[in-house]
This record gives structure tokens, C-alpha cells and sequence, in this order.
């Protein structure tokens, strides 16, 4: 839906200094622009409950973290997430890849879309659901707005394929 | 490899570390570490990571690393922590952080919640061989790795371990204590983390 250099793009005009990130077909996609960026830095981890722990720790350090996974991760990062979000209270934004949003060729009755935005829900997060090209701005829109809030939030983009 | 190691006891093994800290460092703990470094005086840029998820210790301390390259950043954590997070391991040494040293506290127990053995404690595995920690640090992409087993030794070499080009990883074996409790909240976690971040930008020691 987005090539990298919008991405990078979209991150830099947001103000974000460090990218957490575990890569899936479409956030992969989007490492090599954000690798070459003057501006950002991007932290690659092994797990996604790694990616909240890194981003609190640039938080701490005063720097301007966004974590950024694929949904299945979300599924993987609960703990950490609870710590860094809620026990914490750090306002650190997420952009969260939704796996079979747009179809589901590759994986059928993909259960992503059951569980994703409850737990989203459940783990008091503000997203937005982002399903088109022109939807780009609302990501960085939502970004200021749980940034004035001082609260947590996510932008769910909606993928295609596993 | 036997668990028939030297140890030494942990709270000498931090006393050191308390004694050979600058100001200007940041030191994070957890679960017993933190107990006992908050016993001995955690510093003003200090995060005794209490409350927290179990294992996350290194990975905080690499973003603190990265967002604040000119300062050393020492992270104090235990076995149990450890393998909940070994990915971490290779998560560092990808990002190489130069002022993050990595301190490996081994009691081979979850000491807290009464001192059941570790998987990778010998009293833990079915082969009785415990795992090696170094070994796994060096696997994992660390250049700098030291191991010390009393708390002699390790006081004596503390300064030029602190001192060296990191990442950093130092194993030290220390002795168990059953029925040791858990630490206690030193206050607010929000108010403590909206302090920290505000020293740290500022550069207000």
C-alpha cells in the first residue's frame, strides 16, 4: 500500500528517531528506506516483545521510538507490551501490519482478522485502521494526537499477504 | 560442563559495581538485583526496573545505550531473566552499542520465587550439565566477555572491564539465597520514568 520512501517519509515529518522493528512481507519491504535514512535509525530485534523493551529504553533515554510489527507480533508481545504501555505508562506509538486484511490467498480463514483489533481492544490501545493509500496522513495525524494526549496509539495497516 | 563452580555472593559482587559506577552512568537492575542495588543506594539516573516483564532488562538498557552514547549504560541481570530473553543476546551485538555492558548475574535459580533451578541450570536439565553462558555471549556476536567467579577477582578487574569498548558481557557466579524476596515498587513507575527521561535529555545528573 505504501513503498518505503513514504514511510520514511511519513517517520521523519512525525519527529521519530529510532525504528523497532521484526520485518514481515510488507514491513521488509519498507527496512531498506528506512536503513538509508539521514534521520532515522532502524533497531532490528528478534522477538516483538523485544521491540517495546528497546523502544522504552530510547524513550528513557529521551529519544522518539516507534515500534514497528506485524500483528502476530502484537500476539507475541503481551508482557512487555503491559510493562512498557500500562505499568510504565510510556507513550510509545506503534504501526501495526494487519496480516490478511486485504486478502486471504495465501492463508484462508487467516485468524489475524478474529483477533488483532479485540486485542487491541483489550490492551487499551487507540488505533486507527488504515485500508488505503489515501489514508496515509491519518497515521501521522493519530501519531500527534496520542503524542499531545501523552498516551500510547497505533496505526493497523492493512496487508495483503503473510 | 558441572555446577561445581566457585561463587560468590551477589550482594559483594553488586557492592563493587556500586563502589566502581561514575555518577554520570545509568545502571538498570532487576527482580534481585534490583533489590539489592536499591539497598546499597541506587543513583538519581538509576532504573530499578521494578515493576517489570521478566526479561526485558537487556533490551531496555540497549535503547538507553543507543539514545545516550555518551554515557556507559550497565545492566544487571539474572539467569532466569536471561533465558526468558537470549534473543537479546543477538539483538545487542547487531546494534553494538560501544557503552553497553551487560552483567550476568548466575545463581542457576529463580531465586524469588523459591529457588526452583533454571532450565539451564544443571539441577535443571536431564543431562545435568548447566549451560555455559560465556560460550552462548561469545555464539551470540560479543567480542568482550569476562567471567568471574569470586568476588575478588571481579573487584579487582572491574575498572577495565567498565572501561572497555562494548558491548560488554560479564558472567559472574554467584551463590543462591533461598527465601530471598522479591523487591518492592520504589515508588510510581510513571512519575519515576517521567523523571529519568527528563534527567537524561537534559543532561542533568
Amino acid at each position: 500500500m505504501f513503498s518505503g520512501t513514504e514511510i520514511t517519509a511519513l517517520f521523519t515529518s512525525m519527529g521519530i528517531t529510532h525504528v523497532v522493528s521484526v520485518a514481515d512481507s510488507t514491513i521488509g519491504a519498507w527496512h531498506p528506506a528506512i536503513e538509508q535514512s539521514a534521520d532515522l535509525r532502524l533497531v532490528r530485534v528478534c522477538r516483538e516483545g523485544e521491540a517495546w523493551a528497546v523502544a522504552a529504553g530510547l524513550y528513557f533515554g529521551g529519544a522518539t521510538p516507534l515500534v514497528l510489527i506485524q500483528c502476530t507480533g502484537l500476539f507475541e508481545s503481551g508482557d512487555s507490551l503491559r510493562n512498557v504501555l500500562h505499568d510504565w505508562k510510556l507513550p510509545i506509538f506503534a504501526v501495526i501490519g494487519y496480516r490478511s486484511y486485504l486478502n486471504q490467498d495465501t492463508l484462508p480463514g487467516d485468524t489475524c482478522l478474529v483477533f488483532t483489533e479485540p486485542l487491541l481492544d483489550a490492551w487499551r490501545i487507540d488505533y486507527r485502521l488504515i485500508t488505503a493509500p489515501t489514508q496515509l496522513d491519518e497515521i501521522r495525524t493519530h501519531y500527534l494526537a496520542c503524542r499531545d494526549a501523552g498516551k500510547p496509539g497505533a496505526a493497523l495497516i492493512a496487508e495483503g499477504k503473510a | 560442563m558441572s555446577d561445581a563452580r566457585e561463587r560468590m555472593p551477589q550482594r559483594e559482587a553488586m557492592a563493587a559495581l556500586h563502589a566502581a559506577r561514575r555518577a554520570e552512568d545509568v545502571i538498570v537492575t532487576s527482580m534481585g538485583a534490583a533489590r539489592i542495588w536499591m539497598a546499597l543506594g541506587a543513583g538519581p539516573l538509576d532504573l530499578p526496573l521494578v515493576p517489570s516483564s521478566m526479561g526485558t532488562a537487556p533490551s531496555i538498557g540497549l535503547g538507553l545505550a543507543l539514545a545516550q552514547p555518551g554515557r556507559r549504560v550497565i545492566v544487571v541481570n539474572g539467569d532466569g531473566a536471561m533465558l526468558m530473553n537470549l534473543g537479546s543476546l543477538v539483538t545487542i551485538t547487531a546494534a553494538a552499542p560501544a557503552n553497553l555492558t551487560l552483567i550476568l548475574v548466575d545463581n542457576g535459580v529463580y531465586e524469588v520465587t523459591g529457588a526452583q533451578p533454571t532450565p539451564g541450570a544443571a539441577a535443571g536439565r536431564s543431562d545435568g550439565a548447566s549451560v555455559d553462558f560465556e560460550v552462548v555471549a561469545r555464539a551470540c556476536g560479543f567480542r568482550s566477555v569476562h567471567h568471574f567467579s569470586n568476588a575478588a577477582s571481579w573487584t579487582q578487574n572491574i575498572e577495565r572491564v567498565l572501561n572497555e569498548a562494548g558491548p560488554t558481557f560479564v558472567l559472574l557466579d554467584v551463590i543462591s539465597v533461598p527465601g530471598t524476596p522479591g523487591p518492592r515498587s520504589p515508588g510510581p513507575a510513571a512519575a519515576r520514568a517521567i523523571e529519568l527521561r527528563r534527567r537524561l535529555a537534559s543532561g542533568t545528573d
